[in-house]
């Protein structure tokens, strides 16, 4: 019930164990434009087959996963042959089961000229974790990269200034990976303890 | 040198050069000492504390004289760790989380969370239409109480204190809709994964109708304030320049980005909760200037109004429709009823649960714990709030908790602009430009 997998036991204190969301390549047709923005894209990069680990579309969305070495010459392609002219930022998600793939950093790509929407997917091992800038594609990136380096620790090279931007300076950690504890104390609420979030029981 | 050190204005030599602290007070010794050294250059630390950079934002500041030859922002002042915490919470509880982003358009950041996870489970086309008519509804109120603290602040921050005034008296309707229909007057967590909340109560179209009247009427004062005003001409017109090229390549939306003439409003280039259906039109200025987003924010009001016109038929014609998902392992179990205090349990909902039904006590028991499971995948979803698009990044890994969410905030994106309108003019005119773009700090920092 309620869409629980396995023995459907919920009694609780699984603990935070998390698992990996790898979907496999999606087969063409893709559907909608995404044909026409991958047709484009192997047409005016040579490299296509060799830079694009895996085509995902999902929930009416298209992600290109895109080798790292290969990020910025994808993206100045998207930007200038198939005008995706802003780029929404960056955000990162830290996948620490995925091994040697532990770092992701994902773009939101958006092209005012066609209307549309795509996604680029990057990933870095967390004993390596560089990730070309895009700043020098998109300018706007700037922030966003670096508060990305911030809460990952992924580090973008050729970024014209990846210092710390949310948290202090000297700061040790990057907050939102999976391995940085959220913190809190146990609160005492009409006799009963409360105990901070990251220890309540989670249900798989 | 001077002789004696003022107490509220006093320097030291450091390593960097001469460092005064000016906390008020005797501001002629500050000058005579600055005037002593040889140094054009001066640094000037603007913020966090300061009541023009409308909020805890910090700008570091190099002038020549008053012109600023190099600007930067800093932020990170109100960082409060809302992304984390989200991973920590069930799908519902991440609405309370996320309406407390950008303070000043909850609304927004609720229905773009939700149109995420909505995207994610696969119902978006599930969501009965009265929520979606209620959503967009709670968005335009919310649209015309924040570009009212926009103009109401900016004004402020530029030395016109009347217009301020005004606008939060008009805010203070729109707030008590916000109070009658979700309980709250902010932060409301109204927009739920799957509809809303609770349904409008008794006499709550009569109120909006009043309102929009009473609106309508009101905003007449700003404009007899602002509009053709010369002293607000003078400090707003030419000034926080930023063209089209400028605003694409640093990923500028909302007012700033439709100052330059670009029509992009993505409630009509990419509609969501049904925008498709309301006659609105986009507003647009051509001056790429402070002016010209002031203007946008103006006028939109009257296209927020015509929404919501449309929004109240809709609403009186689907009287008594479901406003929640109909899959019950969705729907969020506990009804609220509405008392004289705010939002409370529904006494017939305890009463079922408690008295009636151990099964809807076991399903409520279930939900409300554990929350529903959500299929891995990762969504985007993204919505035009009031300062330009807000976008969610959902992640989840199947659970009944997200992986990472993450807010693409516009204010965040937006001041990054800061830099390319403000250098080279004058210290007076980052006030306005600042302003202009309508940051919220709770949104920079989340």
């Amino acid at each position: 019930m309620f869409g629980a997998s396995g023995t459907g036991d919920t009694s609780g204190y699984g603990g935070l164990v998390r698992s990996t969301t790898s979907k496999g390549s999606s087969e063409r047709p893709y559907g909608s434009y995404f044909d026409e923005v991958a047709d484009d894209l192997e047409r005016a990069y040579p490299d296509f087959s060799q830079a694009i680990e895996r085509v995902v579309v999902y929930r009416g969305e298209l992600t290109l996963h895109v080798k790292r070495e290969n990020l910025v010459d994808v993206a100045m392609i998207l930007r200038d042959t198939l005008l995706f002219e802003v780029c929404m930022g960056v955000s990162g998600v830290h996948y620490p089961t995925d091994l040697d793939r532990e770092l992701h950093a994902v773009y939101h790509l958006l092209s005012m000229t066609h209307n549309r929407r795509i996604r680029l997917e990057v990933s870095a091992p967390d004993s390596d974790p560089h990730i070309p800038s895009v700043v020098e594609v998109w300018a706007g990136n700037n922030w966003n990269e670096r508060e990305t380096f911030d809460m990952f620790g992924i580090i973008f090279d050729g970024h014209p200034g990846l210092t710390r931007i949310l948290m202090p300076d000297d700061w040790r950690g990057h907050p939102q990976r999976k391995d940085y504890p959220l913190g809190g104390i146990p609160v005492e609420y009409k006799g009963a303890t409360v105990p901070p979030p990251n220890e309540r029981r989670s249900y798989r | 040198m001077s002789t004696f050190t003022d107490p509220y204005a006093s320097s030291r030599e450091t390593t960097e050069g001469k460092v005064f602290s000016v906390t008020g007070g005797d501001w002629d010794s500050l000058v005579t000492e600055i005037g002593e050294t040889k140094e054009e250059r001066v640094v000037v630390n603007m913020g966090p504390q300061h009541p023009s950079t409308h909020g805890v934002l910090r700008l570091v500041l190099e002038l020549e004289g008053e012109t600023v030859t190099e600007l930067r922002c800093g932020i990170g002042y109100l960082h409060t760790g809302i992304e984390k915490n989200t991973e920590y919470r069930s799908w519902t509880q991440g609405v309370t989380f996320v309406t407390r982003m950008d303070y000043l358009a909850p609304l927004f950041n609720e229905t773009a969370y939700c149109l995420g996870v909505e995207k994610l489970l696969g119902i978006t086309d599930d969501v009965p239409e009265r929520a979606s008519v209620i959503r967009v509804m709670m968005m335009e109120f919310n649209r015309i109480s924040s570009h009212m603290v926009a103009l109401g602040t900016g004004a402020l921050e530029m030395g016109a204190l009347s217009p301020m005034i005004f606008c939060f008296r008009e805010r203070e309707k729109v707030l008590d809709v916000f109070e009658l229909i979700a309980g709250l007057r902010m932060n409301m967590a109204y927009v739920r994964p799957g509809g809303v909340a609770q349904d409008l109560p008794a006499g709550a179209l009569a109120k909006i109708r009043e309102t929009v009247k009473e609106l309508r009427r009101d905003f007449k004062d700003n404009d007899k304030l602002l509009i053709g005003n010369t002293i607000w001409m003078k400090r707003t017109q030419g000034i926080g320049y930023l063209d089209l090229a400028g605003c694409t390549t640093l990923g500028i939306t909302g007012p700033v980005l439709r100052s330059t003439g670009m029509p992009w409003d993505l409630r009509k280039m990419q509609p969501y909760s049904g925008y498709e259906n309301y006659d609105f039109d986009v507003i647009t200025a051509d001056t790429c200037d402070v002016y010209g987003r002031f203007l946008i924010r103006m006028t939109e009001l009257e296209q927020s109004l015509r929404i919501i016109e449309q929004c109240a038929d809709k609403l009186e014609a689907l009287e008594g429709a479901p406003v929640m998902v109909a899959d019950k392992k969705i729907a969020w179990p506990s009804q609220l009823a509405l008392g004289g205090d705010g939002l409370g349990n529904s006494l017939d909902h305890i009463r079922e649960i408690m008295g009636t039904s151990m099964e809807s006590l076991i399903h409520h028991f279930k939900l409300v714990t554990e929350g529903f499971r959500v299929p891995a995948g990762q969504v985007y979803s993204a919505i035009e709030s009031p300062r330009g698009e807000l976008g969610v990044h959902l992640v989840s890994d199947g659970g009944t908790r997200p992986y990472r969410v993450h807010f693409r905030e516009p204010s965040f994106n937006n001041l990054q602009a800061t830099p390319a309108m403000c250098e080279g003019s004058l210290i007076a005119d980052i006030i306005g430009a600042v302003a202009s773009i309508d940051p919220v700090l709770g949104g920079v920092d989340r």
